[in-house]
């Protein structure tokens, strides 16, 4: 009975990428309505072709016991990156809700169609994810740090912290400082999918007013003189890696990480994602060949 | 009808009429100086001591009921401000001096507003005799008789006081003692810089789903925001008018060695100024300078409906939260302000001795030779 009911909703499922697929590929907007009547969110996927890329690893590092700017890694990625187009919106979070499978969001907005979720916590998140993986058949999971930073291209900005001085008040004052000069347009209301513009692989809203969670832990980390690391790393999974405007790192039941109290510097405005679409497993892999058999539309 | 507010009128007018014919003698001969007044947190220049005679100071304020933003999300009340600040500006004066003020209530406003100095003397503290319709002007004056720190607020009577008080309308007036200010033993303390922390706590009533409401004008807030503010739950309690008002690109300045007299006004209800990191040297935590100060303070209590001022020289670099320490009210409801603070560390004060690492890493690296020197 159960195992009928899934297979009918995949079949409606299928029917509404079917639809919505074209509609997106030919550019015209498809509308609202017909969203709602197929109750079917069509995650529109970049894929992010392999390359090398910088990346600042994530974390803490100190070295000989002073502070320092993580290391600057020069990474190569042989797989491409298949990752949301835009951030998962309310509307889709919220079937993910009406399912039961996601936990009903603390102030439930209007569920619009075109506006990021927000006030959503790492497990809310990872319960999405396994939502949407269960009801597409696909593998659909947070990105990792280095596989966002890799989507975000040029809108991610270095946290390297440019200072001459071993006085740890002076990287402390200047991160402080970096943190509060940009521009925050004062408003921290969520805004329609697109509103902070698109990156140059066509992922939209990087780095705007919703941060968005990671999948990977805390880590902390010693270096020796000669900037090698030195013992084990300290992870803490309890904190994961939250990305945007600026990198920060927050407790995976938060949903609001603002506050700016007592630890001080600049919180996210919100907290929202996007996924990545496996293609590694041999389900994804079935799945896409399944389709390269029946060409849609 | 003979009712109190009658009786109080009768009382200070008859005042008046007895102290007046001398009073203008003796005050023709005064000097005058105008202050221009500065938004909070900062304040207008003005002496520490001074050696000039008392004398009669002039201020200006216009009130102005406008809708102001109280937090990130947008959130917005109709604000009643003296000056068009939320607190109103602060005003420093020295015992013995005049305060003129004229109060202006423009008539783009619509409701009487009216002005009650804790500093002041009789009527109210002038709130008896300042009470204007938009379109209407006052002038009042009063003897600064009293040193120290004191709230000045709304008072239009009855449920309209503190309706207007926790819509914004309060600020706070510094007067200090001719020859400045003093240690318990009466050596003189100097501020290299102050600054005027007034603390608002605001009651904005919610809709069905969490979500604060607006309104088209203040009255039509009227109603709802009494309903919330009769259950003593700020929905916000915050520095400078909205939360965030004091951190980042405007967090407060100051250096390694400065003396920083911050004073704290909190016109309606408790609060209890901590700088985490930090204490006050020198504290009147009733705001009244002819009291000795209080030394090494780590919190102090502001009682609602005045001011205390605390001294603090800073000594270590680095940003320092000002919060009040009921912390609930300084993370979650905006009670908290940040000094960025340069200069160089001073490693006696505090020290880092080993960073975070693995549980008993220290133990087996313990022969590790000691920091000498800091490799880049």
């Amino acid at each position: 009975m159960i195992a009928a009911l899934i297979q009918s909703k995949t079949a409606l499922l299928k029917v509404g990428l079917a639809f919505a697929v074209p509609l997106a590929v030919a550019g015209v907007p498809s509308s609202p309505q017909r969203a709602s009547e197929n109750r079917v969110t069509a995650s529109e996927t970049v894929r992010v072709p392999p390359a090398a890329f910088s990346y600042r690893a994530a974390g803490e590092f100190n070295r000989e016991r002073v502070a320092v700017n993580a290391p600057l890694l020069r990474l190569r990625r042989d797989a491409p990156v298949v990752i949301m187009k835009s951030q998962v919106t309310e509307a889709a979070f919220e079937e993910c809700v009406r399912d039961g499978a996601c936990r009903t969001l603390a102030s439930r907005n209007m569920a619009r169609p075109d506006v990021p979720v927000s006030g959503v916590s790492w497990e809310d998140a990872t319960a999405y994810a396994r939502w949407l993986s269960s009801r597409t058949g696909e593998i659909w999971r947070l990105p990792t740090d280095e596989e966002w930073v890799f989507a975000a291209g040029s809108r991610v900005k270095d946290e390297a912290i440019e200072t001459d001085s071993d006085d740890f008040s002076q990287r402390w004052l200047a991160k402080y400082d970096r943190e509060s000069a940009r521009d925050r347009a004062g408003d921290r209301t969520t805004r329609r999918i697109g509103s902070f513009g698109v990156n140059e692989h066509g992922l939209l809203d990087i780095a705007g007013n919703v941060w968005e969670w990671t999948d990977s832990c805390f880590v902390r980390q010693s270096l020796d003189a000669t900037g090698r690391t030195a013992g084990e790393p300290t992870t803490n999974c309890g904190v994961r890696v939250v990305e945007g405007a600026h990198r920060t790192y927050a407790t995976s039941f938060l949903r609001d990480a603002r506050g700016g109290g007592c630890s001080v510097g600049t919180p996210p405005d919100n907290l929202g994602f996007r996924l990545v679409r496996d293609e590694g497993s041999w389900l994804g892999r079935f799945i896409v060949s399944l389709r390269r058999l029946r060409p849609i539309g | 009808m003979f009712n109190r507010r009658s009786m109080l009128m009768c009382a200070a007018v008859s005042a008046l009429l007895v102290a007046a014919p001398a009073l203008a003698q003796d005050l023709s001969k005064l000097a005058r100086v105008k202050v221009d007044l500065v938004a909070p947190p900062f304040i207008h220049p003005h002496e520490q001591a001074t050696k000039a005679a008392p004398r009669i100071v002039e201020f200006k304020m216009n009130i102005q009921e406008k809708e102001i933003v109280i937090d990130g999300d947008g959130t917005k009340i109709h604000a009643m401000t003296f000056n068009g600040s939320v607190p109103g500006p602060m005003m420093v004066v020295h015992e013995g001096d005049y305060v003129e003020l004229t109060l202006v209530n423009p008539d783009t406003n619509t409701m009487p507003h009216n002005i009650d100095f804790h500093a002041a003397t009789g009527a109210l503290g002038g709130g008896e005799l300042t009470l204007i319709n938009p379109g209407e002007q006052v002038v009042l004056r009063f003897k600064a008789t009293r040193p120290g720190v004191f709230v000045y607020h709304c008072a239009p009577g009855g449920p309209m006081i503190p309706w207007h008080v926790v819509s914004g309308m309060s600020g706070a007036i510094m007067v200090l003692p001719r020859d400045g200010l003093k240690d318990e033993a009466g050596n003189p303390l100097h501020y290299d810089k102050a600054y005027y922390i007034g603390e608002n706590d605001f009651y904005v009533p919610k809709d069905a789903n969490g979500k604060f409401k607006t309104y088209d004008s203040a009255g039509e807030s009227y109603p709802d925001t009494v309903e919330v503010m009769r259950k003593l739950i700020p929905t916000h309690v915050v520095f400078n008018g909205a939360v965030g008002a004091l951190t980042g690109k405007n967090a407060l300045q100051a250096s390694v060695g400065e003396r920083v007299l911050v004073i704290h006004s909190q016109a309606n209800r408790d609060s209890r100024p901590h700088i985490i990191g930090g204490h006050g040297d020198y504290v009147w935590e009733t705001g009244k300078f002819a009291n000795p100060p209080q030394k090494d303070l780590e919190t102090w209590f502001i009682r609602g409906g005045s001011a205390g001022a605390a001294l603090y020289t800073f000594r270590e670099p680095g940003i320092y939260a000002y919060v009040t320490h009921n912390l609930i009210e300084a993370v979650e409801l905006g009670g908290t302000a940040h000094f960025k603070v340069d200069g160089k560390w001073n490693d006696d004060l505090m020290k880092q001795v080993r960073p975070p690492e693995p549980i008993g890493a220290g133990d087996k690296l313990g022969s590790v030779a000691p920091h000498a020197g800091h490799a880049k």
